[in-house]
């Protein structure tokens, strides 16, 4: 069963390296992560792998596999033949740290920068009521584990880094649809959903659906609703006439985006 | 030898200092953080991926949203069950009493529980409760638990960029950085804490009066583990070496429900809400056999028939609960026994099936992780054929031995929450406890931390200069040793020596062997080298967790040898069965220069209120005769505090006789394992 697999592995920092070839054993049933774990306890000990849980939960394992953005612990060796050369690099999208393990702080910027969950304050302890169908919407996109494989993935910001201050990737977009879709939440981010994290920079090609592990349908039922949500207030003829009207300023209902630091 | 220059040790001054970023560590730099506390969180890994996302099945609460009856009373009386009655109570009670309300913060906060048809948090049944208790969603509840407080600290973060204009003014979290050493001052209290940031290999030390240990456990000590690479008992170790206590490290959870095929996945759970859903367990010769396996103490609350065990599903008020789910140390034995007997599964465990019991539209809704996990790593789809699984080492019981109100160690300054304490959980941990452990707890954590730093008043600790460049040389060791052996090689034959010898099944003959191995592995582990530098050096940071992995292979080996009885997580072959005796005595490990010290101490008494929720004859099977006849009169205690009418125990338990060797639990496992 066992057989030894050709790889070749990024090896490097700071924006140099070089792809290093190993000869690696396989044996039966082991994902791409069990190899590079081989690697490292026989040949390789400085290899900087980024992993946790080693069961597709954690979203650690973050690289480019043959071109493709996978989770090392959830790709079997046998989508591979064995005569295959794989070749493993860190996610082209963020800085590398050290061989496979990348700068990821790009994401966690992001995250601060969306207003939180902001249920009603006068319910209290234990009085939320909330139906199981209107909980669901929410619930597919909180099965997020927090990869980056999609943030890596759209080319918004893989093909041009210039974007980065202006949109915040898939996975943070989503978290504004999650937000928008929760029955409790009372906080209106449609706004800024387009003005500050570029909603409209999104071209539904669907390729952050395409990598995305835990299978959730991001640009189906995500983004696509949420861009409708946005358009549904900007062409609201009643919304229209409230902003004209009211004497509470504009945007009152939007919160304004916290820790946008540059 | 390294030739990277090494700057300054960085100094970072904090009131609080949170050593682990998974649920009980962000509880309590969340309690910190908002009792007005400087707070740094200190993470083995990226923010938002601790082992917390890890559990799967739920959090135990008694919220009573699916059956009314039940209570804080009725959860600790499970809880005690299922810890064999070495629990400390007072943990027990709180942890019990203080859940529900932990539970609907999380909701505040943000985290969207699945919900019963009048739209409250739904709750499931899992193995050792007697309600179905769990809020959960789907199958990956500790992630929804772990991303909402992630959430929280953010949105605190907010906050305090709003007032402070900064928002990491008042809590931090260090990603990827990790702890080596405690430091103290000259007087013993705990002033800082040394460690390392992995992407840099950058020096720092959190200097800081309360330091809070929430890192987790130790399964990295054993072969076969649920457990991740961080797991390496870090913060056990921490608290060793700082002159902490470790309270019964004997108790080590072996869950019974793992992967076993494919060899590489070995391990990986397979979440008890299975069962809690339906899924049974069956052998190679198709029988469902847990029903041979109920111990006494439990008999008279499962099921004794199949059709009785399939209408609890539906009619829990008036049939018992199936034996798939007895508490987690039962089953691991059973499924043990099993496949020793011969009658396992093609790969070597046993079958778990949930494709006969349910369809496969309930299957997706309620384990979608489970089916995912089996399709992509076995083919196997579980929908539709049984799953094949076997224990593998999941929790342990035994930590930082603390105060179950502010959750301080005997060090000044010093706390620890979740897994890394003791004595919540006794002997063996019930499933969906842990989740609510560590938000209890932790929030107590973090209220002891503040309230102590309010009491030391100005003066602060300052660590101690000669203990920091000790720590520094410690940590540098590994790099500028010129030759020495792989880590990798030494961790791996510690793991094998810890799973074969100190594993599910214990001997003194096996035990003793283990340590004579482990005297061995010690000096080589001391003696590791680590070639490259110090960035991101996974060989140098392995190099550097033996240590731990050492002190803990260590304390549960000498702590297993101590305790001649079985309970819970610790199955003596030798000895089988609970022994009344044993339940009053907690076994301590210390530290004496580089030896581990045990003390027999005696366990602490349930107060009169917390023993009058027991049936007398339930007591007896756990209690001594003396300590039955040491218990108040039963006619003196408040009636409100006696058992509540649905606790009744069924008649044939009132004819039980005091457990013996060949009664109790144990023994029909044990009889097997030859």
């Amino acid at each position: 069963m066992a057989y030894k697999a050709a790889l070749r592995v990024w090896r490097g920092d700071h924006g140099q390296g070089e792809l290093a070839d190993y000869t690696v054993e396989v044996n039966e049933g082991e994902v791409v992560l069990d190899v590079l774990h081989r690697l490292q306890a026989t040949q390789a000990g400085d290899l900087a792998i980024r992993w946790n849980c080693k069961a597709g939960k954690c979203g650690s394992c973050s690289m480019e596999i043959n071109g493709r953005p996978r989770l090392a612990c959830m790709t079997r060796m046998s989508t591979f033949t064995e005569e295959e050369v794989l070749t493993i690099t860190p996610l082209r999208t963020f800085p590398v740290i050290r061989d496979l393990v990348t700068d990821v702080s790009f994401n966690y910027a992001k995250a601060r920068e969306i207003p939180s969950f902001t249920p009603d304050p006068s319910i209290g302890l234990g009085e939320f009521r909330m139906q199981q169908v209107d909980v669901e919407r929410s619930q597919e996109f909180r099965k997020c584990i927090e990869c980056y494989l999609c943030q890596n993935t759209c080319h918004v910001i893989r093909d041009h880094p210039e974007n980065e201050d202006q949109f915040a990737g898939p996975r943070f977009l989503m978290r504004i649809a999650e937000l928008e879709m929760h029955p409790a939440d009372t906080a209106d981010r449609r706004e800024i959903a387009q003005d500050d994290f570029g909603l409209g920079y999104c071209n539904i090609t669907k390729c952050c659906t395409e990598v995305c592990p835990e299978g959730i349908k991001i640009t189906d039922n995500a983004l696509i609703p949420l861009k409708e949500r946005v358009v549904g207030r900007k062409y609201d003829p009643l919304v229209w006439l409230g902003s004209k009207i009211s004497r509470r300023p504009r945007g009152a209902d939007t919160p304004r985006v916290p820790d946008k630091q540059s | 030898m390294t030739d990277i220059e090494r700057p300054e040790i960085e100094r970072l001054p904090y009131d609080v200092v949170v050593v682990g970023a998974g649920g009980s560590g962000l509880r309590a730099a969340i309690e910190a953080r908002l009792a007005g506390k400087k707070t740094a969180i200190i993470s083995k890994s990226l923010f938002g991926k601790a082992h917390t996302v890890m559990a799967e099945g739920g959090c135990a609460a008694a919220m009573g949203n699916m059956n009314p009856n039940d209570n804080w009373m009725v959860h600790f009386r499970d809880t005690m069950r299922g810890g064999k009655f070495l629990n400390n109570p007072r943990m027990a009670e709180l942890h019990a009493k203080e859940a529900p309300d932990r539970v609907y913060e999380l909701e505040a906060w943000g985290a969207v529980f699945d919900r019963t048809p009048e739209g409250k948090i739904s709750q499931r049944n899992f193995g050792g409760h007697e309600y179905p208790r769990l809020a959960h969603v789907g199958d990956r509840t500790g992630l929804e638990m772990i991303r909402t407080l992630q959430q929280k600290v953010v949105a605190m973060q907010q906050e305090d960029a709003v007032s402070h204009g900064d928002p990491e003014a008042m809590i931090k979290v260090y990603a990827e950085t990790t702890v080596t050493r405690l430091i103290k001052d000259g007087d013993g209290k705990i002033a800082g804490a040394f460690g390392y940031i992995r992407e840099s290999g950058q020096f720092v030390v959190f200097e800081a009066p309360a330091v809070i240990l929430a890192t987790g456990g130790i399964g990295k000590t054993f072969k076969v583990t649920s457990n991740s690479w961080e797991y390496t008992g870090d913060g056990h170790a921490l608290a060793l070496l700082a002159g902490a206590r470790l309270l019964n490290m004997e108790f080590v959870q072996f869950h019974p429900t793992h992967m076993v095929w494919p060899i590489s996945v070995r391990g990986l759970l397979v979440t008890e809400s299975v069962r809690g859903d339906g899924g049974i367990l069956k052998n190679s010769e198709g029988k469902r056999y847990m029903f041979n396996y109920v111990p006494d103490v439990f008999r008279a609350q499962y099921a004794e028939t199949e059709e009785e065990a399939d209408r609890w599903y539906t009619d829990p008020d008036h049939n018992r609960r199936p034996p798939e789910l007895l508490p987690r140390d039962e089953v691991a034995r059973a499924n043990n026994a099993e496949v020793k007997a011969g009658r396992g599964s093609p790969h070597g465990g046993v079958f778990l099936d949930i494709a006969s019991r349910r369809t496969p539209e309930e299957i997706l809704k309620r384990l979608p992780s489970m089916y995912h996990q089996f399709k992509e790593l076995a083919d196997v789809d579980i929908t539709k054929e049984p799953m094949e699984v076997g224990p593998a080492q999941h929790y342990v019981m035994g930590g930082v031995e603390v105060d179950p109100d502010t959750a301080e160690s005997c060090v000044p300054g010093l706390f620890a929450a979740g897994e890394v304490s003791g004595g919540m959980h006794g002997s063996n941990r019930l499933g969906g406890n842990s989740l609510s452990d560590l938000l209890v707890f932790g929030r107590r954590a973090g209220l002891g931390a503040a309230e102590y730093i309010g009491r030391l008043g100005p003066k602060l600790p300052v660590p101690d200069e000669g203990e920091i460049a000790a720590a520094q040389a410690e940590a540098l060791a590994p790099l500028e040793r010129p030759s020495g052996e792989n880590p990798y090689t030494v961790h791996a034959e510690v793991q094998d020596t810890m799973s074969s010898l100190v594993g599910i099944i214990r001997t003194e003959d096996e035990i003793k062997a283990a340590l004579a191995e482990l005297d061995k592995l010690g000096e080589r582990a001391a003696a590791v080298s680590a070639a490259g530098g110090s960035a991101y050096n996974p060989g140098w940071h392995l190099a550097l967790d033996m240590r731990n992995i050492m002190l803990m292979a260590r304390c549960v080996a000498e702590a297993a040898l101590e305790r001649q009885e079985s309970r819970g997580g610790h199955t003596r072959d030798d000895y089988p069965g609970m022994r009344p005796d044993w339940r009053k005595i907690n076994i301590i490990c210390g530290l004496d220069g580089d030896t581990i010290t045990l003390t027999r101490q005696p366990t602490p008494a349930m107060r009169d209120d917390l023993i009058a929720l027991f049936d007398r004859n339930e007591l007896k099977k756990y209690l001594s005769e003396e300590e039955m006849a040491a218990l108040p009169p039963e006619a003196a205690l408040p009636p409100e505090a006696a058992p509540p009418p649905e606790a009744a125990l069924p008649p044939e338990a009132a004819t039980d006789a005091l457990p013996t060797e060949a009664t109790a639990p144990a023994a029909a496992a044990t009889e097997e394992t030859h």
